[in-house]
């Protein structure tokens, strides 16, 4: 058992992240996306609402996209982490950057992160989606400049060139 | 925008995790998904001084069919209930109600369990595991006990679970071929939670409705299993249950909270709709 039964107690965590091995001491009130910009300097991971309702600080926890915001560092000891530089060093979501860059689907960059790792997420599942299965999965994450429109065009164009059409 | 310092605890087993609530009393909280907890943290809502993390422990239920039931255990996810081909045959009111819980990313983390424990008004799957007559499974440090659905959500947050008992395992029994199935709620943006929602399920023998489980949420404190709706419901051909007038009553029946999502009058006339809405997907196109 893992214990930190005092709150001033630090806690170790070794943790995945990007293909790296880390293994860092925190306190257990740190939220995994502080612990990415402020222990690892990974800064791609944004920080907007702290309270999981706007997406940009979206990473991949063992494979799956979740809020880091809503996430202790602690509770990443073990897991594999993937944030946004990890996903564009690897090549993965290269077609999905060059789209959002072409068709101009962010304006001031603060959401793009999270819209990002999402997008990825679904684009990868493998099947046709439609422009409001494309929606739905943007449901979690706030953009304030864009009105989504130029988002979805560039996620649906992913989704065609990848799967070879859109419902 | 911070959480409060608190100490963690990361416990292997569901029984380790309940001894500890036990030995720690008030300020001990169950960490599961943490997808509602964290958000109350970051907001200083709350301030434990325990977390007891419950996401290692070696013994909780995987989501499974066993004895007639479908067993959602502590660990699983919403995205594996809303994802399973178990969930989809066998509790198909699950499969219409999960792509309507939070967002991918919060379902990809949050746990149906956690959800039942926290007993938000508005949340969709304690309105679902009373309609299907399901149970809730505490694990307390010595022994579990099992409560139904219908007898665990007391009010605002309120539930049967004791104090030092953590969920365990939410158990639906499965759908028997003729059960219809019916949720809808009506929110500003998917995702969000309900203004109004419903969970519906009904039994039919024969062709008739012998037991219909309508099931208001986010009008009230707590889940409402609509009586009046049974009533008019039970004993209808399926192709003469009376829809209008259901809603209508339905939307009598309920004692709204006004608040900034709406006032009682308008979630009496959401209610009402929503609830044709549902029965009609449920009953009509029988007389064709």
């Amino acid at each position: 058992m893992s214990t930190a039964e005092a709150s001033d107690e630090s806690l170790a965590v070794c943790v995945t992240v990007n293909s790296q091995l880390v293994t860092e001491h925190v306190l257990p009130r740190m939220t995994l996306v502080d612990f990415l910009r402020h222990r690892l300097g990974l800064t791609g991971t944004h920080v907007g609402c702290e309270h999981g309702v706007c997406g940009a600080c979206h990473v991949r926890l063992d494979g799956r996209v979740v809020r880091s915001c809503l996430l202790l560092a602690v509770q990443a000891h073990g897991a594999i982490v993937e944030t946004i530089e990890g996903l564009s060093a690897s090549g993965e979501i290269a077609d999905l950057q060059e789209v959002f860059v072409r068709r101009n689907a962010m304006q001031c960059g603060f959401c793009t992160p999270g819209m990002l790792m999402i997008a990825a997420e679904l684009v990868s599942a493998g099947h046709a989606l439609s422009r409001e299965d494309i929606r739905e999965a943007l449901s979690g994450n706030y953009c304030r400049c864009t009105g989504y429109q130029a988002i979805v065009d560039a996620i649906e164009e992913v989704v065609r060139s990848r799967h070879g059409h859109v419902q | 925008m911070k959480p409060p310092p608190f100490g963690y605890v990361r416990p292997r087993s569901l029984t380790e995790a309940a001894a500890l609530l036990q030995s720690h009393g008030d300020g001990a909280q169950i960490l599961a998904g943490g997808q509602s907890l964290l958000p109350t943290l970051s907001l200083r809502l709350s301030q434990p001084t325990l977390l007891i993390d419950i996401n290692a422990v070696e013994d909780a239920t995987p989501l499974e069919e066993r004895d007639g039931t479908l067993r959602c255990g502590a660990r699983v996810r919403h995205v594996e209930l809303e994802r399973s081909e178990l969930t989809h045959r066998r509790a198909p009111l699950l499969a219409m109600a999960m792509p309507q819980v939070a967002h991918v990313a919060i379902r990809n983390r949050g746990t149906p369990c956690g959800s039942v424990a926290l007993a938000d008004p508005a949340a969709e799957i304690p309105a679902c595991v009373i309609a299907l007559r399901g149970d809730v499974v505490l694990q307390g440090s010595k022994v579990s006990r099992i409560v139904a659905a219908e007898d665990f959500f007391l009010g605002l947050y309120e539930t049967a679970r004791g104090a030092a008992e953590v969920i365990s395992e939410l158990r639906f029994p499965i759908a028997e071929p003729d059960d219809r199935f019916g949720f809808a709620e009506f929110t500003r943006r998917l995702g969000d939670f309900a203004i109004v929602g419903i969970a519906a399920a009904a039994h039919l023998e024969d062709r008739h409705v012998v037991d219909l489980r309508f099931v208001v949420f986010g009008c009230e404190a707590r889940p409402k299993l609509s009586a009046v709706a049974r009533e008019l419901a039970n004993g209808c051909a399926c192709d003469a249950v009376p829809i209008e007038r259901i809603a209508k009553a339905v939307a009598s029946e309920i004692d709204p909270m006004s608040n900034a999502q709406g006032d009682a009058r308008s979630k009496r006339l959401q209610t009402r709709a929503l609830s044709a809405r549902v029965l009609t997907h449920m009953f009509a196109g029988e007389a064709a």
